[in-house]
């Protein structure tokens, strides 16, 4: 029996214990979920706008590889420069050449969630390249050396008095404050001058237009817009799945993503980029590079039921929504993406030895799937993948089988028996109601059951004895 | 008038009931109301003894083939074509929706979705096929509701029970925060993580407690073991029930 | 053409096929009940973006207002556009706060800008009713950072070109034909709600968006 990692559970354990933290999550959580309900009032025309964002995410999968093709004709007419990575490794790489070539040393970061994956800033960082994050949430995490614990606000564990200590610990100049207003315009002052300054500018992408050769990106801060307006280059990062096939698609899929994600209509900002700085013009970067990244994607796509995931927007509608994500946060989830899609992403990508324990941090509720807006069969999923984490089939996932249990395999064994069995079934059920209730509470399972629960009672008669008793057919 | 929900052609004369084990071993009672409940609403309840269990719990944990083999015997024990009744929304949920999972690629498929296509939630049954009425004899009471997540996401059952519980005169039904969120049972999930599920129904009996309600009525007794239990345990004021077993009560036990 | 392009082609053509699904019906936001400039104003309105209604004849004398209400002691404007020359030739008359021509390259003015700069005013292709949202292409005469860096961005919108949804504004503008280096959705003024979830305006763009609105 192989070891199993346990480092989600210690995590969560160790996020329940801490009070401040559950009621900042539950407390954002249930407004973000109040926003989204409010942003559809009318529960057909939310159908009928899943389902068109469903076929969108769908056709553009199923057209993949021509679709990055035609993608990358277009924005290499569109005088945008297209590379390819495999890996993180890879990705990495590819950056940091075009920043030594340009002889770049700073760059100002939009919010990018693949650039996450790549562990890209520490990358940088060793590479005595200075990685900024802009976004404000993004940069507070930076600021305190940590990863992003949501997908779209992540210091949404921080509360006001931690960020305004941070600030006044890390900023030159920076007296306390917990005051929002004052904190933002803090941050304002000190990214403006770095936005001024960075020799290069970095972003992630949203959506990726074929048809146009456009990189879309959504933002409410204009970070997204300063990192890629103002420095002399601009590096664009995205997983193999951002592109679509229609520029006017974009409509529905901002509309689900954003009421989705904070119930809002739309970001503040949509900033369609399509080339560089022409001839003539006064400003824009003058260089424009797309990255594009696989990091496990096509493995992913090669699974007929687990390329349904590639779907995502990355609206965090099913973390926001998670009764295990609100309770624990973002952090013990221990890789990229947490809540229900990290449980999805983190295993395929990292591997179920490593990254499986999390298969396991779910209900099973559903919640996730009904507000998805691409319709991801989130449960399905992780059912799935719990069954590819102890029986592979063929190749499917990487580190498949590596959660095999011999003790595991006699426990189900045995209830198959029993349960697969009528004779067995009654005879089983007759001595569990004859000593199961003897059984002390310090039993394994019990024992974790009883924690905050009374031990269940056996019934001292079965259910078909008293239907034959009171005349109930049995036929 | 809106339409009706019903799929077959009327009240059927004869239906399958399959209790779920959770209620033989723990609550046959309240799966002796649901019986009674569907004779009175007009109808022959036949209970097979060959079943046992949907499956579920292996399912969900990723051991597909022992849930097949004890899917295939639940299959085996319900020939006819009568509509099979489940006063559970996860094990009809199981059976209905997941079924024909389990059976993907295999020659069975065809009568495996013509089984899934005759099974009903119990409540959801007594609504929209048997449109049953009730007249309520019971002392006034209030009472909330916790519907299971499978039943709401699965089944579609979200408003059945709780307008059976509004036709209910002397019966308040006041409505929890967060009643729609998941009151951590989940089946191995309460065992696996117990922790993290713990919190969630320790938030669950918090709300239902805020409520004042002096009981709470469940549609699945895996989520009512689960809330009973830490109710029990935390001494709460607050009694937990099938719907099936409550709705008989408030009805007369005693009246044909 | 590297090796990883071909490898990642090369896995995606391999994949097993699925059928491409048709795009499944559905409609944008249309006018029914809510008329579409009525829809737009208050989608602004409720993120804080402050509309304005003038004559076109009246254009610079709203825009004095503005700034005169704002307090804004400068101007970032575009000179070789209709709006530019309309101000030159109003404040030739009459002078008002600094303009300030977005005339050379960036590189040149930036420090100006990034630090100096009140106000910046552009023009607009319309706007979206649906979405409450300003289509904004910045071009050689009005670039990019017009409607972004200075802590205030005055928009002019002709109330004629409103587009019911984003999918009508692609068609009719010709969006996906060639579409300029950079083009925007602008709806309010630059937000977070990154502390807390709690709103705050102005993190890195303009901290108030105000909306001339031409209705003749």
């Amino acid at each position: 029996m192989p070891e199993l990692s346990h480092d989600f559970e210690h995590a969560a354990v160790k996020a329940l214990g801490n009070q401040q933290l559950r009621t900042n999550f539950r407390r954002v959580m249930t407004g973000l979920m109040n926003k989204r309900a409010a942003q559809f009032p009318d529960p057909d025309e939310l159908q009928a706008l899943r389902s068109r964002g469903k076929s969108i995410k769908d056709r553009a999968l199923a057209k993949l590889p021509d679709l990055l093709v035609q993608l990358e004709q277009n924005l290499i007419a569109n005088g945008i420069q297209v590379h390819w990575a495999e890996s993180v490794d890879e990705g990495n790489r590819i950056i940091l050449d075009i920043l030594r070539k340009a002889n770049a040393k700073s760059l100002i970061k939009g919010k990018s969630m693949v650039s996450e994956e790549m562990h890209f800033n520490h990358f940088l960082e060793e590479n005595n390249i200075r990685a900024l994050e802009s976004d404000l949430g993004e940069y507070i995490i930076q600021l305190a050396g940590e990863g992003p614990s949501h997908i779209v606000m992540p210091a949404i564990h921080k509360n006001k008095g931690e960020i305004g200590k941070l600030f006044q610990e890390k900023i030159d100049g920076q007296g306390y404050t917990d005051d929002p207003d004052e904190l933002t315009a803090a941050a304002r002052r000190v990214l403006r001058q770095m936005f001024a300054n960075a020799d290069a500018g970095f972003s992630g992408v949203n959506f990726a237009a074929a048809d146009t050769g456009s990189l879309v990106l959504m933002s409410n801060e204009g970070n997204g817009r300063m990192s890629t307006h103002l420095p002399s280059m601009h590096i664009a990062l995205m997983g193999i799945e951002k592109v679509i096939e229609r520029l006017e698609d974009v409509g529905p899929l901002i509309s689900l993503a954003c009421r989705s994600a904070t119930g809002q209509p739309i970001t503040t900002y949509v900033n369609v980029i399509s080339g560089p700085r022409k001839a003539g013009e006064k400003d824009g970067p003058k260089e424009v590079h797309l990255v594009i990244l696989d990091n496990g994607r096509t493995r992913i796509y090669d699974d007929p039921q687990l390329r349904e995931g590639l779907r995502c927007i990355r609206c965090a509608a099913c973390m926001n929504h998670c009764p295990v994500y609100t309770r624990i946060g973002g952090h013990a989830y221990q890789y990229t993406y947490p809540g229900p899609i990290g449980e999805i992403l983190n295993p395929q990508m990292q591997g179920i030895e490593k990254a499986g324990d999390v298969l396991h941090a779910s209900s099973l509720c559903g919640r996730c799937a009904e507000v998805c807006p691409v319709k991801i069969p989130l449960v399905d999923l992780i059912v799935r993948l719990r069954r590819e984490s102890i029986r592979p089939s063929a190749d499917a996932v990487k580190g498949g089988g590596s959660r095999k249990s011999g003790m595991e395999n006699v426990i189900w064994f045995g209830w198959k028996t029993m349960y697969a069995n009528p004779l067995f079934y009654r005879w089983g059920t007759w001595w569990l109601r004859k000593i199961g209730n003897l059984m002390p509470a310090g039993l394994p399972l019990l024992k974790q059951w009883t924690s905050v629960r009374s031990k269940p009672q056996f019934a001292s008669r079965s259910i078909y004895d008293l239907a034959r008793e009171r005349g109930i057919r049995d036929e | 008038m809106p339409m009706s929900k019903n799929p077959l052609p009327g009240r059927p004369d004869t239906v399958y009931y399959f209790p779920t084990c959770l209620v033989d071993l723990f609550y046959p009672e309240a799966g002796m109301a649901g019986i009674e409940l569907l004779k009175r609403a007009g109808t022959t309840v036949v209970m097979p003894g060959q079943q046992s269990c949907c499956g579920q719990p292996a399912r969900n944990c990723g051991y597909y083939e022992e849930a097949r083999s004890v899917a295939r015997a639940q299959l085996a024990a319900f020939p006819k074509n009568w509509p099979i009744v489940v006063p559970s929304g996860s094990c009809a949920g199981m059976m209905k929706t997941h079924y024909p999972e389990l059976f993907k690629g295999m020659p069975e498929l065809p009568q495996v979705q013509a089984f899934c296509d005759r099974v009903f939630e119990l409540t959801w049954f007594l609504v929209h096929v048997m449109d049953i009425k009730l007249v309520d004899k019971g002392e006034p009471v209030r009472v909330t509701w916790h519907g299971s997540c499978h039943s709401m996401r699965e089944m579609g059952v979200v408003e059945e029970p709780k307008d059976l519980l509004r036709s209910l005169s002397n019966v308040t039904l006041v409505e929890a925060d967060y009643e729609k969120e998941c009151c951590g049972f989940g089946g191995t999930f309460s065992v696996r993580l117990p922790e993290i599920s713990a919190a969630m129904v320790t938030d669950k009996v918090n709300n239902i407690v805020a409520t004042g309600a002096t009981q709470v009525v469940s549609g699945d007794m895996g989520c009512m073991m689960n809330i009973s239990g830490a109710m029990k345990k935390a001494k709460a004021p607050v009694k937990g029930r099938h719907i099936a077993e409550f709705l008989l009560e408030r009805i007369g036990r005693g009246d044909a | 053409m590297s090796n990883a392009r071909s490898a990642i082609l090369e896995r995606l053509r391999k994949a097993p096929k699925k059928p491409v699904p048709d795009l499944a019906p559905w409609s944008p936001y249309k006018t029914t009940t809510e008329q579409p400039l009525d829809r737009f104003r208050r989608l602004m309105g409720a993120v804080k973006g402050e509309i304005i209604d003038t004559k076109r004849a009246d254009l610079a004398e709203t825009l004095r207002k503005v700034l005169a209400d704002k307090q804004a002691k400068n101007l970032l404007y575009a000179p070789n556009t209709e709006i530019g020359r309309t101000i030159d030739a109003a404040w030739a008359t009459e002078p008002g706060p600094q303009l300030v021509a977005y005339d050379k390259p960036m590189e040149e003015l930036k420090s100006l800008m990034i630090n100096d700069i009140d106000a910046g005013i552009t023009s607009t292709m319309g706007a979206i009713a649906d979405t409450g949202s300003l289509i904004v292409w910045p071009s050689a005469e009005e670039p990019r950072l017009m409607s972004l860096v200075p802590p205030i961005h005055i928009a002019v919108l002709e109330a004629s070109k409103m587009y019911d949804s984003f999918s009508e504004a692609v068609g009719k503008l010709g969006w996906n034909k060639k579409p300029p280096g950079n083009t925007l959705l602008i709806s309010g003024p630059s937000k977070t709600a990154d502390i807390e979830g709690i709103l705050c305006f102005g993190v890195h763009g303009p901290k108030q968006l105000v909306i001339i609105l031409i209705t003749d």
